[in-house]
């Protein structure tokens, strides 16, 4: 289980990028954070994955403390971020130095073949689309079966039809080992349709808003009434949630005037 | 599980229809070294139909001919071998020595901000010294001989070579770094794995350009009371009178210029072959 406690983060220029958030994600569950911009979502994935330090809280991965990279934690970024100079085979196989090469290259073909990529791993990065990128990069992120796999908008810069190829992808290979799952994104049809639960976050300084339960039944249908009205739902909460109103009324409730 | 490739993905750009576009800049490439002969072939034919003609002498600018008769002779003698071998020699030794250096503190520079306020501002004085100003104090400090010869070439190739490397080093992009942190590199696997092979273009680029300014400061260097060597026998040609002799060592300059930095090139290309735009422009 990971659990957020009391965490806050204040960059050196004096911007409090979080405020004292709180939160839990069950063993296997997949969270999204939806928000407007500023609102911490990226600063909080970067805190888990042990890329910045925080100010102030703990976050916690199995009652075990997170306080930099951790070999539990996989983490797939915005863009594949591949290694130019590898090969696809070598990019996806390059958390795994410590295997033997014959373990190495098994389990690198083994998750290769599971995005679609068998025959592409002695190609170059450049020589793949973009969508084949990021399954190279889901590919790298996974194959070193982390129980905790972070995704910072991880489908932003592909296409409408890659992006829906992508999330099938990755629900069938989050079914075989079932790793907990923290998504940031700006899609809420996105979150809908990959989330167990969604979080609505607001910004200055960022804090959890409004927080959705996701009941439908996999797979979901994206033209269906039921998730048509929780996407409805959560556009009109993030919508209140970049309203000052909001800010207020949240800053009220924990007992502190409000900066403006 | 296995899953099967969605369509939808997109085609791999490296199917054949996907490369055929590639092939026609390299049919560009060729025409372009032949037009880039023409203007010199031109310039040579028309030089030497005016001097047969009788419309210029060829005294002060010999006709190619006579150039090439003259690169044949001192060939034939074995004197271009010997003095080519002395250049190259030179060259190599000062051009492994400023590299060397130029690397270690070039990576010094890049890595540690520290080093870079300790060395960077001394480094960047020196290098606005016009070359020849070492000159008289390297023969004070090191002799006639060879090792002054040697140094002035290396301060030639040193200061491309640490410039490219600090500043590429400097440049590195975080996100690949932070690729390297998600997966806990230890900071020695960290330069090993993503550092030194992002800097790879930028590095070969400065000792390409090392390599040329090396080429340069021998001409300086063997200037300095040398008995051989290229820039010895335009020394030679000067006082003998010889113009074609001087213009036949500048021919051999370039030949060898051009065949060093083609070696670097070939040799360091497979290093490089991961390049998207690079490959066709070393």
């Amino acid at each position: 289980m990971l659990a957020i406690d009391q965490l806050s983060k204040t960059y050196a220029d004096g911007n409090q990028a979080l405020e004292r958030l709180n939160l839990t994600v069950g063993n296997g569950e997949i969270v999204a954070l939806v928000g407007g911009s500023g609102c911490g979502k990226t600063t909080l994935l970067r805190l888990i994955a042990g890329l910045d330090t925080a100010s102030g809280g703990a976050i916690r991965l199995d009652d075990q403390t997170i306080a930099g990279p951790s070999a539990d934690v996989g983490v797939i970024f915005q863009e594949p971020r591949l290694f130019p100079w590898l090969s696809v085979a070598d990019n996806v196989g390059f958390g795994l130095s410590h295997l033997s090469a014959f373990e190495r290259e098994g389990l690198v073909a083994n998750a290769l073949a599971r995005v679609g990529l068998a025959e592409h791993g002695p190609r170059w990065p450049r020589e793949l689309s973009g969508g084949q990128q990021q399954r190279a990069a889901i590919a790298r992120a996974l194959v070193t079966r982390p129980r905790l796999l972070i995704m910072d908008e991880p489908f932003s810069a592909l296409d409408p039809t890659t992006r829906q190829s992508l999330h099938r992808h990755l629900l069938s290979l989050w079914d075989e080992s079932r790793p907990t799952m923290l998504l940031v994104t700006h899609d809420v049809e996105e979150a809908v349709s990959l989330a167990d639960r969604i979080i609505v976050m607001q910004p200055n300084p960022g804090r959890l808003y409004e927080e959705f339960a996701n009941g439908i039944a996999r797979p979901r249908d994206r033209m269906g009434v039921a998730f048509e009205r929780l996407t409805r739902e959560i556009l009109k909460s993030l919508d209140q949630s970049l309203r000052p109103a909001a800010h207020a009324v949240a800053a009220a409730a924990e007992g502190q005037a409000a900066w403006w | 599980m296995s899953i099967i490739a969605d369509p939808a993905a997109g085609a791999s750009p490296a199917s054949p229809a996907a490369r055929e576009p590639a092939a026609r800049p390299r049919r560009r490439l060729s025409i372009g070294w032949g037009l880039g002969f023409a203007l010199p072939f031109a310039i040579a034919v028309a030089w030497e139909i005016a001097v047969r003609s009788g419309w210029a002498n060829g005294r002060l600018l010999p006709p190619p001919s006579r150039i090439g008769g003259t690169l044949w002779e001192l060939a034939e003698s074995g004197e271009l071998a010997m003095h080519a071998w002395a250049t190259l020699w030179r060259v190599a030794a000062g051009f492994g020595l400023g590299a060397a250096v130029g690397t270690i503190l070039g990576a010094a520079s890049g890595a540690n901000r520290t080093v870079r306020q300790l060395l960077d501002p001394t480094l960047q004085a020196l290098r606005a010294i016009p070359s020849i100003a070492w000159v008289p104090l390297f023969i004070l400090w090191l002799g006639i001989f060879e090792a002054s010869k040697v140094a002035l070439i290396a301060v030639g190739v040193f200061f491309p070579v640490y410039l490219g490397v600090a500043a590429a080093l400097a440049s590195v992009d975080r996100k690949i770094i932070e690729v390297g942190r998600v997966f806990r590199l230890s900071r020695l696997a960290m330069i090993r794995r993503v550092t030194l092979p992002a800097i790879l273009p930028a590095w070969i680029t400065a000792l390409r350009t090392g390599l040329g300014l090396g080429f340069m400061f021998v001409v300086a260097a063997e200037f300095m009371g040398a008995s051989e060597g290229l820039g010895y026998l335009l020394v030679d040609g000067q006082q003998l009178g010889r113009p074609d002799r001087i213009l036949a060592a500048i021919i051999a300059f370039a030949v060898l210029g051009k065949l060093a930095d083609g070696l670097l090139v070939l040799v360091t290309r497979p290093l490089l072959a991961w390049q998207d735009l690079g490959r066709d422009k070393l």
